[in-house]
């Protein structure tokens, strides 16, 4: 993979056990930058659980994850999330109660500064900071392509499709150089999938943006990875471009069955 | 009822539309002033102002617990913990309680010249809210790792265990002889609040410059709680109660966040407690009994949860029912129906009356905020968020 630059991320002998129960086993896999890379495998493969090892809201059991150069392993997810990495959810985890800007406000909260007396007294550099927050809020909302109209409306009021790209424009907000993106095309139409697979490739080119994906539909992933790594029972069991593990004959065993 | 509260909501719709956009500026600035002249209607001392004083004091720990339960959403069931702490503050630095020293910063007449520590008032108010602040820290970090109910009992123990060294500090020497609380005997006569320029407060002869002093500080805590809502900390103090998972996956820090919001509490709780040991001249503590932190709670969620101007509402209202209409205005109405009681033996039925019936009548609570009453009353369904699916035509925001 001489073609590839630094890795962005990286995951050394990850395991996650809970109780007795391995969900991850001795994952080691890069994420190349500027590259749009997804994590597949069957249900309960443990792909999530890599993603919230990853993002730091576990702490792998063995192994290490490293940022950079920089090991990650015991770091808070916010800590995480300051060091450039943002995420969405499976089952999208808007704010209901707040509204799609302040939604994208959130993700902009480690790049802010206003502290709990600068919160009180106002200086004018917080009125400043305030502002620009909101307006970049607005400009990443019309970026994932949401109606001006519904900039205020509450996240519990806005349709499905709108919820996914406020996840993705609060995600945005942190100008993160990785996105860890889980399963983004559940629950929508193939015209609909397709042209967030257009979104992905935009943002990798106009945001220099490396993506992590986890996906199942497989037009996506093979439409859009550059690069696959297939998950089995937590274990690793097939990496490399999408021609070549689309005929890894472990992977069709691990998602058709053994041939009888 | 449904239709008499649509009519209502119709009426005050109407309303809302013909008054210009000013109008609820030019009705905070009304009330505040109606709020200052207020006390001239009564006598010095009336019993009126001695419960109004009471019931604004009341307000101002309800604003502080509303940032904890309200903001945050932490249930927190030993608040009284920070009245105590901030009594004896006021019982530590501005009496005769530390008998050894002789510290006298700012103070005025008797004080002067008295032993102990006596600062002035202003300074004891901050030096609470520091120490209260620190405390809340304290309270907070063993209910990091827990959730909902089970903050509320490591909340409520610690309650408790502040009472309990309330009443046995007696027995905590803190050198030269001196102790560290007077357990149930008390503090007496702390010094009463003097400002120079504006004099020496006496509550024995005028009530009047207590009242406008707590309704200062009561204004000063509304206009804290009102930034810090609308900034980033309040912003991240409402999505760590919606969702923590996805708040700290966004970059709010858990620990920093939820510990701030525990000693920005206390800290409130903390000046209404200095207020009310100079307000009660004395520091007893059989004062700090679990009822009242359930007493401040309700007047949270009867204003409003999470609603600032509902725990000023909340406070004032349960501040009068326990201090005037109780023992004063309907103590006698039992025995003019013929009936052998007064009605102070029943207040806590008469509380829990209450509060049923508000929760019956109006869980969102008297004045609610906007995101709670969505939460609570479920007004988003999944139906209305599909009839008002924008169009290109849709009101513009």
């Amino acid at each position: 993979m001489s073609v590839d630059g630094a890795a962005v991320m990286s995951a050394e002998g990850v395991t996650k056990q809970f109780g007795g129960l391995v969900a991850v086993a001795d994952v080691t896999f890069t994420i190349p930058e500027r590259r749009i890379v997804s994590l597949i495998g069957p249900n309960g493969a443990g792909k999530t659980t890599l993603f919230n090892v990853l993002t730091g809201l576990y702490k792998p059991t063995l192994g290490r994850v490293l940022l950079g150069s920089r090991d990650v392993s015991r770091a808070r997810p916010d800590q995480i999330t300051g060091l450039g990495v943002a995420r969405t959810f499976q089952n999208i985890r808007l704010f209901g109660a707040m509204t799609a800007t302040e939604n994208v406000m959130i993700g902009r909260h480690t790049r802010m500064k206003a502290g709990v007396i600068g919160s009180v007294l106002r200086p004018p550099w917080v009125r400043r900071e305030e502002r620009a927050v909101r307006e970049r809020a607005r400009e990443l909302l019309a970026y994932v392509g949401l109606k001006p109209t519904v900039f205020d409306r509450l996240g519990a009021e806005l349709s499905y499709g709108d919820r996914r790209r406020v996840e993705i424009a609060r995600a945005l907000a942190s100008d993160p150089k990785l996105l860890l993106l889980d399963e983004p095309t559940a629950g929508m139409n193939p015209q609909e999938s397709s042209s967030l697979t257009d979104f992905m490739r935009q943002l990798r080119d106009e945001l220099q943006l490396t993506i992590l994906l986890i996906e199942h539909d497989m037009q996506v992933v093979m439409g859009v990875s550059e690069r696959i790594t297939v998950l089995d029972h937590g274990e690793k069991i097939a990496e490399g471009e999408p021609a070549s593990v689309r005929n890894d004959p472990l992977v069709i065993e691990a998602y058709l069955g053994k041939q009888a | 009822m449904n239709e008499l509260l649509a009519q209502l909501r119709e009426w005050r719709e109407a309303i809302d539309r013909r008054l210009p956009p000013w109008w609820s500026r030019a009705l905070t600035v009304a009330l505040i002033v109606a709020g200052i002249v207020l006390p001239f209607l009564f006598a010095k001392t009336s019993g009126f102002t001695n419960a109004t004083i009471i019931a604004l004091a009341y307000a101002v720990m309800a604003v502080g617990l509303n940032v904890v339960v309200g903001f945050a959403g932490l249930l927190d069931l030993g608040y009284v913990a920070f009245y105590a702490i901030g009594s004896y503050a006021m019982g530590w630095l501005g009496s005769t309680f530390f008998f050894k020293a002789h510290v006298h910063v700012l103070v005025h007449g008797i004080a002067n010249q008295e032993i102990g520590i006596h600062l002035n008032f202003l300074l004891i108010l901050i030096a609470a809210a520091l120490i209260c602040a620190v405390a809340g820290v304290l309270i907070g970090l063993p209910t990091l790792r827990l959730r909902g109910d089970y903050i509320a009992i490591v909340t409520l123990a610690f309650g408790e265990i502040i009472g309990t060294v309330a009443v046995n500090g007696t027995d905590i020497h803190v050198g030269g002889g001196m102790t560290l609380t007077a357990g149930n005997i008390g503090i007496s006569a702390p010094d009463q609040p003097y400002f120079p320029g504006i004099g020496q407060f006496n509550g024995a002869l005028n009530l009047r410059p207590f009242y406008w002093l707590i309704l200062g500080i009561l204004l000063l805590v509304v206009v804290i709680n009102v930034r810090l809502r609308d900034s980033r900390l309040g912003r991240a103090w409402v999505a760590l109660r919606e969702d923590e998972v996805a708040a700290v996956s966004m970059g709010i820090p858990l620990v920093r966040t939820k510990l701030l919001a525990y000693s920005i509490g206390a800290a409130f709780g903390g000046m209404s407690g200095a207020f009310f040991a100079t307000y009660y001249t004395v520091i007893n503590a059989g004062q700090f009994q679990f009822g009242f932190s359930i007493l401040i709670l309700a007047m949270v969620i009867v204003g409003g949860l999470g609603s600032i101007w509902g725990a000023v509402v909340g406070g004032l209202t349960l501040g009068y029912v326990n201090n005037y209409l109780i023992p004063n205005t309907f103590n006698s109405l039992p025995s003019k129906l013929g009936l052998h009681f007064q009605l102070t033996s029943v207040e806590f039925g008469i509380y829990g009356f209450l509060l049923v019936l508000v929760m019956v009548l109006r869980p969102q609570g008297l004045v609610p905020e906007r995101r709670r009453k969505l939460e609570i009353t479920g007004e988003i369904g999944a139906e209305d968020a599909q009839l008002v699916e924008p169009t290109a035509t849709g009101p513009p925001l």
